[in-house]
């Protein structure tokens, strides 16, 4: 991997009497390409291997998010947002449940406040697992990824559980959010597949509720966190294809507008939850894991640990949970809908909740910025409201937006292969990416 | 961990200081209205570049980081589909009749709004700056002060027709080879212009104008709220 400088490959490209014609190509990588991540071009100028220029072209998933919910009322683009960053749907919602809390000048009750961070935090998990699997699967490492990925369903089960999707949960609310953690988990049952004794054993922890459940996970995560480790982190191969790749200064990092663990694998010291705390973010205890060289393997070092102090998080909103039962939902008229009792028998109810679910609420005229630290990074929210029961502009600021505009900085110079690892510890998804 | 418990308490005297600040080192910038706790001021589009690498550079308020840019397009601004106040008297239409629609080459059309970021004194900023001409909306770039605004500045080209002087690859980004119009101006059509198909006969897929009819869902509306009231009557509302 050193020998790859690009001024041994320009020296060798122009030295005098070469005989053989050297000439750069131009190469096509995506967007089919399974290391692309998604629907990711890259238009490649190399020479030799090495990288002299790359121009990513994004957009293939463009799905014009941001003017379709300038088409409906606040609350049917919630769905919408699981749907940028596809693996971390929650904190996208997140952010834009904060953003018109803010216009109208609501906070939501403790609970849910205490619900959000921990599914925050198990939305980090979530992500940074997908993110391992992938990245180690991407530069040789097949295990890794049916590691996490065992891991990772656990997880897509409380989803499941809490909101009746796995992934695309719309679970958060202005004003707090949908219901209540429910009293039971999902089982599995015996079928040509499971035998009784496995069926008993992977219902061992999910004979309680869902909290017992999330606690038990937390319990045993960080022993899957520490194999994932004893896989990577001394591995020579997997060190020899991340350490000084693709170094970023951490002034370059914060002129180039990095946030999340990108900017923290460059050893500045920023993080969302600590710096501008949402939510109850400032009761929990936890630590800010930063890099010092800025390369790939800083920044898995990075995410490996804040998968670690999110479990940390978790156990902590578990335990206040366990403590505090108590709304999820301010009582607000105008932001939830009638019970569905009401409804039923009474007939200002019924006006009500039509009222609510086609128009919904009005937001008051004005303009917020709302962030929160996603998985990725500093997922933002511009929202200008004209006083309507639609958002007027909605703006999305995707982390990995700003962090594959500096891919080409990243790999100049570097070998083709390297490309692979760049993307991948870039943590691009191209749902946030493209919008 | 010891800065954040202070945090929420310190942050609105922090406003108004930092706001302080900015005003005596700054100049050719308005304050706008903004929720507590956000700091927004109007840019004159002149004094853009002047003002932002004073942003970035004056020790005191180190706005090392430019964290978006957002076209905004405030073409229909304030116009409701569906009239509400008068309705209580005269009943409901199904529809406000648009008599007039709105003229697309107004004054202040198009603004570039930017979300600025200091590390240093955790601050945060959010610059608007209205294009002066609406033909030919063109802002000065700020590549040169925040390397990370090359795409987002695309973007806002690719999707509002924004320019941006001094650019140094100012290219479509988000939408197909080829598109034509600027798809999140209010006049463009959320179902688009075009719609593509396979072609068995030209066996390639082939562009058409669009077959399906443009609808509203759910209309926009806007009702007097009597608790936003101090919002509704601030002298200087956010455009």
């Amino acid at each position: 991997m050193e020998a790859n400088s690009p001024t041994t490959a320009a020296a060798s490209a122009s030295a005098p009497g070469n005989l053989a014609e050297i000439r750069n190509y131009t190469m096509n990588f995506g967007p089919q390409h399974p290391s692309a991540h998604g629907v990711l071009r890259l238009v490649l100028e190399l020479d030799g291997e090495a990288i002299q220029k790359a121009d990513p072209h994004i957009g293939l998933l463009h799905r014009g998010t941001e003017k379709l919910a300038e088409s409906k009322p606040f609350n049917q683009s919630i769905g919408y947002m699981d749907r940028l960053d596809y693996v971390s749907m929650m904190c996208s919602e997140h952010a834009y449940v904060l953003a018109i809390e803010r216009l109208l000048g609501i906070t939501p009750p403790e609970r849910a406040q205490y619900i959000r961070v921990m599914f925050d935090e198990i939305t980090r998990i979530l992500n940074h697992l997908m993110w391992l699997g992938a990245h180690a699967l991407d530069i040789g490492a097949m295990t890794v990824f049916l590691l996490c990925f065992k891991e990772r369903e656990e997880l897509m089960d409380v989803y499941e559980a809490v909101s009746g999707t796995r992934m695309h949960a719309t679970y958060y609310r202005p004003g707090g959010v949908y219901r209540d953690l429910p009293e039971s988990m999902p089982k599995y049952q015996v079928s040509k597949w499971r035998s009784a004794k496995e069926v008993e054993r992977l219902n061992e922890t999910r004979s309680g509720s869902m909290l017992d459940f999330i606690d038990a996970f937390a319990e045993r995560f960080p022993a899957a966190v520490a194999d994932y480790e004893t896989l990577l982190t001394d591995n020579r191969i997997w060190k020899q294809r991340t350490v000084n790749i693709g170094v970023v200064s951490p002034e370059r990092a914060m002129a180039l507008g990095f946030s999340g663990p990108m900017l923290r694998g460059s050893g500045v010291e920023w993080d969302l939850r600590k710096k501008q705390p949402y939510e109850v973010y400032d009761r929990m205890d936890f630590d800010i894991p930063i890099g010092t060289n800025g390369d790939c393997y800083d920044r898995y070092l990075v995410r490996v640990e804040e998968l670690r102090q999110s479990t940390r998080i978790v156990r902590q909103c578990v335990d206040w949970l366990r403590k505090h039962p108590g709304p999820v939902m301010i009582d607000d008229r105008k932001m939830r809908p009638p019970s569905r009792e009401h409804m039923k028998s009474d007939m200002e109810s019924l006006i009500h909740h039509f009222k609510f679910f086609t128009e919904g609420y009005e937001v008051p005229l004005g303009e917020t910025y709302a962030a929160v630290e996603a998985p990725k990074g500093e997922f933002g929210i511009y929202l200008v409201s004209d006083g309507a029961n639609k958002p007027y502009r909605l703006k999305c600021r995707a982390p990995g937006f700003a962090h594959l505009a500096a891919l080409e900085e990243m790999v100049r110079g570097h070998m083709l292969a390297d490309v692979v690892a760049v993307i991948g510890t870039q943590d691009i998804v191209f749902g946030e990416v493209d919008r | 961990m010891e800065q954040t418990t202070d945090q929420p308490a310190a942050a609105g005297a922090g406003i108004e200081a930092l706001a302080h600040t900015i005003e005596g080192l700054v100049r050719g910038v308005t304050r706008l209205p903004s929720p507590a706790h956000e700091l927004a001021y109007r840019v004159e589009p002149a004094r853009l570049l002047e003002v932002c690498r004073a942003l970035r550079d004056t020790p005191e308020l180190r706005f090392e980081m430019l964290m978006d840019v957002a076209g905004v397009d405030f073409l229909q601004f304030g116009r409701e589909d569906w009239l509400t106040t008068g309705a209580t008297r005269s009943g409901f239409s199904r529809a406000r009749e648009m008599n007039a629609p709105p003229d697309p080459d107004m004054a202040g059309r198009f603004a570039v709004v930017y979300q600025l970021l200091s590390i240093t004194h955790n601050a945060r900023l959010r610059l608007r700056v209205v294009c002066p001409d609406t033909r030919e909306p063109i802002v000065d770039s700020l590549v040169e002060i925040w390397p990370g605004a090359n795409w987002f500045e695309r973007e806002a080209f690719d999707l509002f027709g924004i320019l941006f002087r001094g650019h140094p690859d100012l290219r479509r980004i988000l939408t197909d080879y080829g598109f034509i119009g600027h798809p999140f101006r209010k006049d463009f059509p959320l179902i688009g212009n075009v719609e593509t198909r396979y072609d068995p006969e030209k066996k390639r897929v082939v562009y058409e104008p669009v077959s399906i009819v443009p609808r509203v869902l759910a209309p926009k509306v806007i009702r007097h709220d009597n608790r936003y009231e101090p919002a509704l009557t601030a002298p200087e509302l956010p455009r």
